[in-house]
């Protein structure tokens, strides 16, 4: 479990929009009846997105109560899931993968590059305002090493250079191109590639 | 080597193209009508003959667990939950049958709902994998146009709806009951068993549980046949497998081999070999990192099947191999693992919680050599302490891999630490937060 800090300026109020309000229904409808508390991390999902990518203590009111949950349930969820980000972050949301099979493949450079082009801390906004770094756990991309996440998009097979340059363009509110930055197919292998040959070539 | 035309996911790197046409035209959903009509027992003892065991870590055998379910529908639905919360460092098969054969892990769910009564199977995909989500909807999506899944799915008769429900950022939701009560909207605390949630499961109906390698090879053992798939590997340890091999490699990959394939095959073949050569070799994670650690000797000879690396007093989890080689701070690395824990831990049971801490601080200090000699039994006798003492296994997933270090690299920790206990020295030091207790009057 993280420790997470709740952020001090906190807006008034939260509702969702019209399209949310949609969205929301159909979440709850995946669930059978009576069982809508399932959907609160869909909604907590919802509410982020609408907020700038975080939550405020009044989404996660307004969020109980059309669930019919207590608020402390809801509470404990934002805090006990560490994607639920409860104080403000950047537009652009670095999250550097630093576990074991990427820290063996040179994490650390890009944790500095973070720490020199973003801020000197994690969960800190650049100079910007644009762009904030976390250091996070295993993100599940383990032969694309080192890695990054960036808002929803993976950045894989890494260095600093890549990864300086990555950031450079969006603390410019540039796009990039999400993916293997080695021109590599997938998870397979870079060179000498022994298996599913006549696909390949197919 | 495994034969291009016994591999089961053909299209594992996207050579094919994902969508439902090229699918089903490389094989996905040919007769599995058929299957359904010969009946759920028929299937349950296929799945059963094939011996197959569950891809996710433990390897239960999934022919046994499907047949768990009560046999007939009572007054409770059932449901079918497929986890996709793929969290275990050094493990990212499950990303790429998301990806690219999100239609094989479909057809299985058809299968095994069908197998276990079930009309309603809940996908959980872990929330960074958002993309993979999103793929894996529009692949449903296209699944249900073609009348595949929904209303009398296939023809067959049964109905089916699939939803994806996406996790948060929580590695503990990868245990099974951890991962039900997260789908019910709570934080991922895993409950106590028994009750075993193929009796009481999600909302306290009957819920099988199971990963996503294991459903998505369910449509191919039917097609091909139990005898083909146990033909494949060694007895008791059947088929094919997705490796993760990460780490010190020139060429990391995923790759799908026969179970039992030699670990040195694995390395030296698929990826390229270690960085540095095979004498630069330190250690192989061979399982994910709750497994614990071999070093160069067993690494020359092993096989890669559940026996045979549980008798080298390791496992192979969910075959995510990461390599270490000699330009690697061994302690170091495995004090990165313990870290990883305590911040997954979830909090609920005391042995775990804090023990976990403890452990990464511990190693921590050894990695920096300023741990005291005396420590180095003392930290295992803390991995013995969490293990076994815990409702889940996150325990023995967080204490083997601490276990595998001192079992196989005792010396290199010993040859770093070999202060006295502080109690003799009395130096201050300032995290240790019980400093008082040191003082003599105190001891």
């Amino acid at each position: 479990m993280s420790i997470k800090k709740i952020s001090k300026f906190q807006p008034e109020s939260f509702e969702f929009t019209k399209e949310h309000l949609e969205e929301m229904e159909k979440e709850i409808n995946k669930y059978p009846k009576n069982k809508q508390a399932s959907a609160v991390m869909a909604l907590l999902y919802l509410a982020q997105k609408q907020n700038d990518n975080w939550l405020p203590l009044s989404a996660i009111k307004y969020v109980a109560k059309k669930l019919e949950m207590p608020y402390i349930k809801v509470y404990e969820v934002c805090t006990f899931y560490s994607m639920f980000n409860l104080a403000p972050v950047g537009k652009y949301f670095v999250q550097v993968c630093t576990t074991t099979p990427c820290m063996i493949s040179g994490a650390k450079g890009i944790v500095d590059v973070c720490k020199k082009h973003i801020s000197k801390n994690e969960n800190e906004l650049s100079n910007n305002k644009l762009c904030s770094w976390v250091e996070v756990e295993c993100l599940g991309a383990c032969v694309n090493a080192p890695m990054m996440q960036i808002n929803y998009d993976y950045f894989e097979d890494l260095d600093e250079a890549k990864a300086e340059s990555i950031i450079q363009n969006i603390l410019e509110d540039k796009k990039v191109n999400p993916g293997s930055t080695k021109d590599r197919k997938s998870s397979a292998p870079e060179k000498n590639r022994l298996t599913l040959i006549s696909n390949k070539n197919a | 080597m495994l034969k291009d035309e016994d591999r089961i996911f053909k299209n594992l790197y996207n050579d094919l193209g994902w969508d439902i046409n090229s699918a089903i035209a490389s094989g996905d959903w040919q007769g599995t009508k058929d299957y359904i009509t010969k009946g759920k027992d028929w299937i349950i003892q296929e799945i059963k003959k094939s011996e197959l065991r569950g891809r996710g870590g433990a390897g239960f055998p999934t022919g046994l667990k499907l047949s768990f379910a009560p046999k007939e529908l009572g007054s409770k639905p059932h449901y079918l939950v497929i986890n996709a919360d793929e969290s275990e460092p050094g493990t990212c098969k499950d990303r790429d049958i998301l990806r690219f054969e999100p239609q094989k892990l479909i057809e299985g769910c058809l299968i095994a709902s069908y197998a276990i009564s079930a009309k309603i199977c809940y996908i959980y995909v872990r929330g960074e994998y958002f993309r993979e989500g999103q793929r894996l909807q529009e692949a449903i999506n296209q699944a249900y146009e073609k009348k595949l899944i929904g209303k009398n799915a296939c023809n067959s008769g049964w109905d089916l709806d699939i939803f994806i429900h996406y996790g948060a950022g929580a590695y503990i939701c990868g245990e099974e009951t951890a991962l039900l009560e997260s789908i019910e909207g709570k934080k991922g605390h895993p409950r106590l068993k028994p009750p075993f949630p193929a009796l009481v499961g999600l909302y306290g109906c009957p819920t099988i549980v199971n990963n996503v390698e294991t459903i998505a090879l369910l449509p191919t053992i039917l097609k091909k046949g139990a005898k083909w798939f146990s033909s494949l590997g060694k007895p008791k340890n059947t088929g094919t497998k997705i490796f993760c091999i990460s780490g010190n490699v020139n060429n990391p990959c995923n790759v799908e081999e026969e179970m039992g394939i030699p670990l040195k095959d694995l390395i030296e073949k698929h990826a390229g070999g270690v960085i540095g050569g095979w004498n630069n070799l330190k250690a192989v994670i061979p399982g994910g990192s709750s497994m614990p650690m071999l070093p160069k000797s067993i690494c020359e000879t092993i096989t890669m099947d559940f026996d045979s690396l549980i008798k080298a007093k390791s496992g192979l989890g969910t075959a995510g191999i990461v390599v270490i080689n000699k330009d690697q701070d061994i302690i170091k690395c495995m004090s990165r693992i313990a870290r990883f824990y305590k911040h997954e831990s979830c909090g609920q049971c005391t042995p775990c919680r804090e023990g976990c801490g403890w452990m990464w601080r511990m190693l921590e200090r050894m990695a920096e050599g300023e741990s005291t000699y005396k420590e180095i039994d003392l930290l295992y006798d803390v991995t013995k302490q969490i293990e076994g003492h815990t409702i889940c296994a996150f325990g023995e997933g967080a204490s083997w891999p601490v276990q595998g270090l001192l079992r196989h690299f005792r010396k290199e920790i010993e040859s770093r630490c070999h202060q006295d206990p502080i109690i003799k020295k009395k130096t201050n030091i300032p995290y240790l937060v019980d400093q008082h207790l040191l003082e003599k009057e105190n001891a």
